[in-house]
């Protein structure tokens, strides 16, 4: 597969990590966080870790965006879901996420609820034209990447003129994210937690552009290398972070060239500015609340606001206790550390959603990971 | 983030659609969030939508990138000797 | 002009075109009577059927017998490369098969849903007579019942396989052994992909077909090569990574794959790519693994590769030991990761 297999080519891979070894300073450690799920999964996926040196570190950050959605808005879905005749679509990301008192998307579809995976939201789209009759909700989740196809869903449906379709908007931002990672206690100040550099997302980027990013190199003196989605892409991100860092250069770098412009797709963001605008806050799974941080959808469309046209009671409910979700998404702590990480919370038996989602740190550390040694808790420097 | 992949452009469609195809298997998406694409042109994919045309002379730059020997390398050689089985 | 009299003895045939299942095709009167003989027996012929006795009787020689069973609920009921009928039919004789043994013969109970299509049905049973025929392991028993309407889904069937297992053949899950090496028939994930690609709201477009086959003669062929074989498994739901965890653990032992050497199709990859699955996860229904002694590995790749089914055989990776039973995967990269358990079926994901 052309611009695939290219960009996981082992003998490659060895030359990255040879440029890698030679060029780190043995002096000092790097902490490098990736922000995009994608390229956890990645790092995972690939054993990655097993090509770095001991001294470079990768801290999972908060880009999964099934992660970071606080349970009380899964539990809005689960009631949508459950109103008769109506017609919940969602991504197969959502369905096993758990709630407060075990219950899922996948479990009330057990239950008899028509819950239906989509691949896209155009399907929703479809599945509304094609049951004019029943409601039909589509469950938006996603960073940058994910909302201009839900804009263009719902113009579509507009120009269509449907009168059943709406969707639950839980579409969330990239840079109010990583604005609060930065300015959280642990790493502003000194020496509770060491936060060297960003990989940036890779297809956040080809919508958003690498702009966006120059504020946090800027203000934060922390360096960001856009990396593509594929392993060697994240390598030399890596690599290029590390150069930076050794010249002490606190740049945007783009290494996902081929497919992320300065500016973005305009085209995009100018459809998105169509159909959605900020919420002055939003809470997030374990960052509680982060202002101007997800988008609604606008008044001119609030037709297509499943918010707007259901009268549920939105609940804030507060996470398992002995859950450290809130923690490993900021990097703060890793799946280790969790005490009931591998025992109460499995896989099979997810208590946060770090676990459930496959490219949450806890699942993927589980998954792919748990045979190595952990790395020691987060130290101080 | 999220899944995209990159895939080539076989035929456009009707209204802002088109086939795409990677490695054999054929789907219709969205051209609906780019423009000016042509059969022939590589897209990433996410979702059923194009997020972007892929530039195929930054991706064969980047690639070459990823061959250079690193600076710091030039006395020690090649260290690459491990062969997987 | 007809005097109107109506001929002796004369039934009306079962309507195998436009005609569907009602309940009292289970009830074991007249109609279900027809319904076995004018669709299943019709199909199976054989001379245990002719008998139309409730049960089957045969003689064997003396030795150790294998049983197996296995229950079919699977959606769609036709997909690209067969259906649910022939899917029973192997997956049972494979069953059977993966101790070493030789099959013999089939049960078949039905399931049926009231209003299910006969034609469609016609289909299913005509498939099984085919696939058992093919295989030379006839259905030689059976059972038919009905549910109302909604109570199933279409049909659902079980079918259990009987065999023989030959003098000093031992091959199970829990004879694995460090050093012991891992093989695989064929490429991975085509059933699977197959399947999927005719769900509702995933539309995409490939030529996979479903890999479903009776894997005894393969088997026959590779026990010939090496009577030696420790283990053999069919991975079927799950996927080649469940089937070798589940190996792991019955012989507690752990493994290491090379992800360079796992067969997959190019078709397959890429229908994986866009939904976000890893093949080493995706349903198969015609392949199987083989453990062997490593001094036998290469003689067993050989009379695998020769064989129709097997032509795309390969040596996947090792048994270590661990105490931990992980199976673990040399990535392409050179890096390592578990090939771990799965946790409920893979979902198609966007993240």
């Amino acid at each position: 597969m052309k611009y695939i297999d290219e960009f996981r080519d082992g003998d490659l891979a060895q030359k990255i990590a040879a440029n890698i070894a030679v060029e780190v300073n043995q002096r000092r450690s790097y902490h490098l966080m990736e922000f995009c799920g994608g390229h956890t999964h990645a790092i995972s996926r690939y054993g990655i870790v097993d090509l770095l040196p001991d001294n470079v570190r990768m801290i999972h950050g908060p880009g999964c965006p099934v992660c970071v959605l606080p349970v009380g808005r899964i539990e809005y879905a689960i009631q949508l879901a459950q109103i008769p005749h109506l017609i919940l679509c969602s991504y197969g990301d959502m369905l096993r996420i758990p709630t407060a008192n075990g219950t899922s998307l996948q479990k009330i579809k057990a239950q008899g609820a028509d819950v239906r995976i989509v691949y896209s939201c155009a399907d929703a789209v479809s599945i509304a034209q094609r049951n004019p009759e029943r409601p039909v909700v589509f469950l938006a989740i996603g960073f940058e990447t994910t909302t201009p196809p839900t804009a263009v869903a719902i113009k579509q449906a507009h120009a269509l003129g449907l009168t059943n379709f709406s969707v639950f908007c839980n579409h969330v931002l990239t840079p109010s994210a990583i604005s609060h990672i930065l300015q959280s206690p642990e790493v502003r100040q000194l020496g509770l937690m060491s936060l060297d550099g960003f990989i940036g997302p890779a297809h956040v980027s080809t919508v958003i552009g690498s702009r966006p990013y120059e504020y946090f190199a800027e203000e934060f003196q922390k360096p960001v290398v856009i990396a593509g989605f594929e392993p060697l892409d994240v390598m030399q991100a890596i690599l290029m972070l590390i150069r930076q860092l050794n010249e002490g250069r606190a740049e945007v770098e783009n290494e996902f060239t081929r497919a992320v412009l300065p500016e973005g797709n305009i085209k995009a963001q100018l459809l998105v500015a169509e159909v959605f605008e900020l919420r002055r806050t939003f809470e997030w799974r374990g960052l509680g609340l982060v202002p101007y941080s997800a988008l609604k959808i606008k008044s001119c469309y609030a037709d297509f606001d499943a918010e707007q046209r259901f009268q549920i009671p939105m609940t804030s409910i507060a996470d398992n206790k002995a859950c450290e979700c809130g923690a490993i998404l900021r990097g703060v702590k890793q799946p280790q550390d969790c005490k009931i990480f591998g025992t109460v919370c499995t896989p099979e038996n997810p208590i946060g959603s770090c676990m459930v989602s496959s490219e949450g740190a806890c699942a993927a550390y589980y998954s792919y990971g748990r045979f190595r040694d952990a790395y020691p808790a987060t130290k101080v420097s | 983030m999220c899944l995209a992949i990159p895939a080539q452009v076989e035929q456009l469609t009707t209204e802002d659609h088109a086939i795409v195809n990677l490695g054999g298997v054929r789907k219709e998406i969205s051209l609906a969030l780019v423009e000016n694409i042509v059969p022939g042109d590589y897209v990433i994919v996410h979702v059923g939508y194009a997020l972007q045309k892929l530039d195929q002379v930054e991706a064969e730059r980047t690639l070459a990138l990823f061959s250079e020997m690193s600076a710091m390398n030039d006395d020690k050689g090649n260290e690459n000797d491990e062969s997987q089985s | 002009m007809h005097s109107g009299k109506v001929k002796r003895g004369y039934t009306r045939p079962l309507d195998l075109k436009n005609g569907h299942i009602e309940m009292n095709h289970g009830s074991g009167g007249r109609a279900m009577t027809q319904l076995i003989d004018q669709l299943f027996l019709a199909a199976f012929d054989n001379d245990f059927l002719r008998q139309r006795n409730d049960q089957a009787c045969f003689s064997c020689t003396s030795g150790r017998m294998v049983i197996a069973t296995d229950s079919h609920v699977i959606t769609p009921l036709f997909f690209p490369g067969g259906n649910i009928g022939s899917l029973s039919v192997h997956g049972t004789i494979n069953d059977v098969v993966m101790s070493g043994a030789r099959p013999h013969y089939l049960a078949a109970s039905f399931i049926l849903e009231e209003g299910f299509p006969l034609a469609d049905l016609k289909r299913i049973v005509d498939a099984m007579a085919q696939a058992a025929q093919a295989a030379g392991v006839p259905i030689i028993t059976g059972d038919t019942k009905v549910v109302e309407r909604g109570s199933g889904d279409g049909v659902f069937i079980t079918t259990t396989g009987i065999g023989m297992v030959p003098e000093g053949i031992h091959i199970s899950g829990e004879n694995a052994k460090p050093g012991d090496k891992i093989l695989l028939s064929g490429t991975m994930g085509d059933h699977g992909i197959a399947v999927m690609s005719l769900r509702d709201n995933l539309s995409f477009h490939t030529h996979i077909e479903s890999d479903s086959a009776s894997l005894h003669d393969l088997v026959a062929t590779m026990i010939a090569a090496v009577p030696d074989i420790h283990v053999l498994r069919d991975p079927t739901r799950g996927g080649v990574a469940t089937a070798l965890n589940e190996i792991a653990h019955q012989s507690a032992v752990g493994m290491m794959l090379y992800e360079k050497k796992l067969p997959v199709r190019q078709q397959v990859s890429a229908a994986c790519e866009f939904l976000g699955l890893d093949p080493l996860y995706v349903a198969n229904e015609g392949k199987l693994i083989a453990l062997c002694a490593p001094d036998d590995a290469d003689q067993l790749l050989t009379a695998m590769r020769l064989h129709p089914l097997g032509n795309q055989a390969a040596i996947i990776g090792e048994v270590i030991e661990d105490s931990h039973c992980f199976v673990q995967m040399e990535t392409r990269f050179g890096g390592k990761r578990v090939v771990d358990w799965l946790s409920g079926e893979q979902l198609p994901r966007i993240c």
